[in-house]
């Protein structure tokens, strides 16, 4: 195995390049060395317990007007060099490449928050025993879900003379408790595996559990609701990848309109990937900075890569991932801003009775105390989408949703369907409510959060219930 | 060091630090994918990856370590590392963990391919993208995009039990799409699918394909669906595409006989499954049309092997018979936990991930009709096909699904083009509504099956054929 650092890796595969292909060929490398684990558990036990230490080369090249891409797992010199030689020969056979941006320019990267250190090598062991916590905090109900931790290594060169280096760590929990068949779910994301709290956690999904049974079915039809923070980073995530997204906007299947009102007043929202721990480059090396998408319920922009900046003529922004020339830009550390002031008081409006426990945290309790009738959702589902240029979505609720009359949540309700466009849903008028303090959700992936409040929103489109 | 070697030290490490079964795989994949726009290649990749991954049992307790690197000291350390892992598990017990019996073979295992898909020129390949996409454009279509993708998958397999299997899979495939884009909406038409038709195959899969031939056709018709009259709502009767079907198999059928989703092992993450192991053998699934197989030896399927990453080998099943459930999707420790004596449907998407239960050709044995009988035996109702979106819930009961295109259907006969038709329901009522199956089966190829933590995608076959569901609730719109 070569022991190199990440960025001298780099700097060997650009020489190569420049030694294979001549000097007139351009070239970046991303090399990143990755250790992630992922504890998981069903039925209360760790049933499934994985890391995986990895390396890996992403090599991007343009001679002669042509440009080809390839990765790698061997980073012997041999095992550069073959990437190396196969990446060339690609190019040479692929046909010209008019919209080739160029490479990024040497710019100094931004600086990124410290890594934890204990995160970035937590052993198996701190992982079972937060799990162990959050299954003893469940009170016996039935467990399930992960605690993870990640940390990437990476280094990027290209032949521009452009080279930088971060790191990451990121740790994640997510779990269910079940009582009966309804689950009740807590979900969080943090830069350090010591601010997860197993046992909080799990008392919280356990509390949510027990307050989700006995479920009745509601009639499909328009209802007003409260979403919390997993729900909201459902939304989030289909309006970066299908809205904010600078490929999709140059080939108009965007429904973004940069200097158009299209979102409620309330609605700020930031991608901001510093704003936790993370890379400083994205994959063409360019500096990864807080981009403001929507300013109070204005459109201000999408996310580029050199690709997509040039046709559009702007600037990176910063978002070019692997793959990109096909699926575009992508940000995915959005922050949906909280009202400044916080929702209206609570006071006096506590849910008790069989439904205690539905309502977590005093932004989504305001929140509810101002629906006279509507329903209170904690996740979304398979969500997928009809439509991309006006996005609509289908999908489902998922753990847990009640129903609140005159401000109280009064009973647990059994899932339901939705079809939704979601820009109509956040659009001028439609937000009646933001809680004060956005909660982060992990993503699948590392490297990927989703950052909102309680929302409270004026209508919501169910199409289907439990029995069809 | 060969392979071998670095999987059977790995398999040793774990043992002497204290496993009492482990089994390790290495792989090596070759990867190589090309996209193509309005007349131009738009992106060319060529991944190449190669590592191990080992697994060992403590007790009860399960643990997994992957690393990229196949010398003697990286796969001791990793095998150690799995069983480290392992006790740390402990921390958290189980049941006891059982495996059932599969006989330790030494065997070697190659796809069929006439036609080595690395092997064709790129520049070849490539015309063939920017060809069809250029004719695309040509005729209407605002984004005409083409794509292949191509898998070369050596493997070997070793356990502590005995094992020593290597294993080569080739997979390829592709497709075009032709989207057209109006004032508020956009409409898509594809040929053979969306992102297209794949197998373990050669390049011979591709060239049936002729996409250049059917380039024209869809971009018409993307262009005409903006104009087309909306999918009416309400109860009709629904005809489905070969290509839709093999997607209502693989969610409302394929991920809810997974007896890992069945025990509650998914339970947080893809779901459960309202199967219930009390009714195996007895439950009415669907009409007595329905028969469902779980055949991994279907030759040039996606979903097939030699076998599975448990060294289990490649053997036929039954899943729903005259539409009774009768099978499900296991491994060896579901398996022995359900009190059954078959796995062999465990796959891992590469060598740094763990092995699971994964679908493999689960699909519909053919009807006795034909398409066009069933058309004409239709009076009133809507045929569907080619997906553009699926949903279901996450015991794989409530779905909702979105294609493509629609047509009325009146009288027996296809009438007009209808624009963005949906259809939704419960899986077990909908596939009791089956009436009419057609016989003319097709083995499509899903690429893109997602499940577990971390993630992994999977490749998934589905034999399917066009068929006929009564009172189907359609036209679901936002």
């Amino acid at each position: 195995m070569n022991g190199a650092s990440e960025l001298e890796l780099a700097g060997q595969v650009v020489e190569l390049v420049r030694h294979l292909g001549g000097p007139a060929a351009q070239a970046e490398a991303v090399v990143t060395r990755a250790d992630l684990a992922l504890t998981r558990f069903a039925n209360s036990a760790i049933h499934q317990n994985v890391s995986e230490s990895t390396v890996g080369v992403r090599l991007r090249l343009h001679i002669d007007g042509r440009t080809a891409a390839g990765s790698g797992s061997v980073i012997t010199t041999d095992g550069l060099r073959a990437l190396v030689e196969r990446t060339l020969t690609a190019a040479r056979l692929c046909p010209p490449d008019p919209g080739w941006p160029g490479l990024a320019p040497p710019t100094p990267a931004p600086v990124a928050p410290p890594v934890d250190e204990a995160t970035a090598y937590a052993e198996p062991d701190q992982r079972a025993d937060r799990v162990g916590a959050f299954v003893a905090a469940a009170g016996g109900l039935n467990t399930a879900g992960y605690c993870r931790t990640a940390h990437r290594s990476s280094a990027f060169a290209n032949s521009a003379g452009h080279s930088a280096h971060g790191r990451s760590a990121e740790a994640a929990m997510d779990g269910i408790a079940r009582r009966d068949g309804a689950d009740g779910m807590a979900r969080h994301s943090a830069d350090r595996l010591s601010d997860l709290d197993g046992a909080e956690l799990g008392a919280r999904a356990a509390a949510k559990a027990q307050a989700a049974t006995d479920p009745v079915e509601l009639p499909p039809g328009r209802y007003e609701v409260v979403f919390e923070p997993a729900a909201v980073a459902d939304l989030l995530q289909n309006l970066s990848w299908y809205g904010f997204n600078g490929k999709r906007y140059a080939e108009r299947q965007s429904f973004a309109e940069p200097g158009a009102a299209q979102f409620d007043p309330s609605v700020t929202l930031v991608d901001d990937p510093l704003g936790a721990s993370g890379l400083p480059f994205d994959a063409e090396g360019t500096g990864r900075r807080a981009l403001t998408l929507v300013e109070a319920g204005t459109t201000r922009a999408v996310a580029h890569d050199r690709r997509t900046a040039a046709e559009a003529g702007a600037e990176s922004t910063g978002h070019a991932v692997a793959g990109g020339a096909t699926w575009g830009p992508m940000a995915r550390n959005l922050h949906l801003s909280g009202a400044v002031a916080g929702p209206v008081s609570a006071a006096g409006r506590a849910t008790t009775g069989a439904a205690a426990g539905t309502v977590v945290d005093g932004d989504t309790a305001a929140l509810v105390a101002g629906v006279r009738r509507g329903l209170l959702v904690s996740d979304l589902w398979y969500t997928r989408v009809l439509d991309p240029k006006s996005l609509v979505v289908t999908g489902l609720t998922r753990n847990g949703v009640w129903l609140i009359e005159d401000g109280t949540v009064v009973r647990a309700v059994r899932d339901l369907r939705f079809t939704e466009s979601y820009p109509r849903a956040l659009g001028p008028g439609a937000v009646l409510g933001l809680g004060a303090r956005p909660v982060r959700q992990p993503d699948r992936v590392d490297g990927a959060w989703w950052a909102a409040p309680s929302v409270r929103l004026a209508s919501w489109h169910f199409t289907g219930g439990a029995s069809g | 060091m060969t392979e071998f070697d670095a999987a059977t030290a790995a398999v040793q490490a774990a043992l002497d630090a204290g496993a009492r079964y482990a089994d390790a795989r290495v792989m090596h994949r070759r990867y190589e994918s090309m996209t193509a726009r309005n007349g131009d290649v738009e992106e060319l990749t060529q991944d190449e990856s190669i590592g191990l991954g080992v697994r060992a049992l403590v007790g009860a307790s399960w643990g997994f370590h992957a690393v990229p690197d196949l010398s003697d000291a990286a796969a001791r350390d990793a095998g150690r590392r799995a069983t480290r892992t392992a006790m740390a598990s402990a921390r958290v017990p189980g049941p006891p963990v059982d495996l059932v019996p599969v006989e330790a073979v030494t065997a070697s295992w190659a796809s069929g391919c006439q036609i080595d898909p690395l092997g064709v020129a790129l520049s070849d390949k490539g015309d063939l993208l920017v060809a069809a996409t250029r004719t695309m454009a040509e005729h209407g279509a605002d984004l005409a995009e083409g794509l292949y993708q191509i898998w070369d998958t050596a493997k070997w397999f070793v356990s502590s039990e005995g094992h020593r299997i290597d294993q080569r899979i080739r997979e390829c495939g592709g497709g075009i799409s032709a989207t057209s884009i109006g004032d508020g909406e956009t409409q898509r038409r594809s040929w053979p699918s969306y992102r297209g038709q794949y197998g373990t195959t050669g390049w011979e899969l591709v060239e049936s394909l002729d996409l250049a031939a059917h380039a024209a056709q869809i971009a018409e018709e993307s262009r005409a669906l903006l104009t087309a009259p909306p999918c009416p709502a309400g109860e009709t009767d629904l005809i489905l595409g070969d290509e839709q079907l093999a997607l209502q198999i693989h969610e409302s059928v394929g991920h809810a006989i997974e007896l890992d989703r069945i025990l509650g092992w998914e339970a947080a993450f893809a779901g459960t499954s309202w199967l219930d192991l009390a009714q195996l053998g007895s439950l009415r699934y669907g009409s007595e049309l329905m028969n469902i197989t779980i055949d991994p030896t279907i030759p040039g399927a996606l979903g097939s092997f030699g076998f599975d990453d448990e060294g289990s080998p490649a053997v036929k099943r039954d899943a729903v018979r005259d539409g009774r459930w009768v099978g499900v999707l296991a491994g060896r420790d579901s398996a022995a936990m359900a009190s059954l004596d078959y796995g062999g449907s465990v796959r891992a998407d590469g060598w740094a991930r763990l092995p699971m239960v994964r679908m493999t050709n689960v699909g519909l044995e053919p009807g006795p009709h034909t398409l066009e009988e069933i058309i004409a035996a239709t009076d009133d109702g809507v045929l569907m096909d080619l997906n553009r979106s699926w949903s279901i819930d996450d015991k794989r009961l409530n779905f909702q699904f979105g294609c493509e295109v629609g047509w009325e259907i009146k009288k027996g006969r296809r009438g007009r083009m209808l624009r963005n038709p949906t259809y939704t329901g419960i899986g077990p009522l909908f596939w009791r509504s089956m009436d009419m199956l057609s016989g003319e089966t097709v083995p499509w190829g899903t690429p893109n099956c997602g499940k577990g933590q971390p993630g992994q995608i999977g490749h998934t076959g589905h034999p399917a054929a066009p068929a006929r569901f009564r009172n189907v609730r359609v036209g679901v719109s936002a």
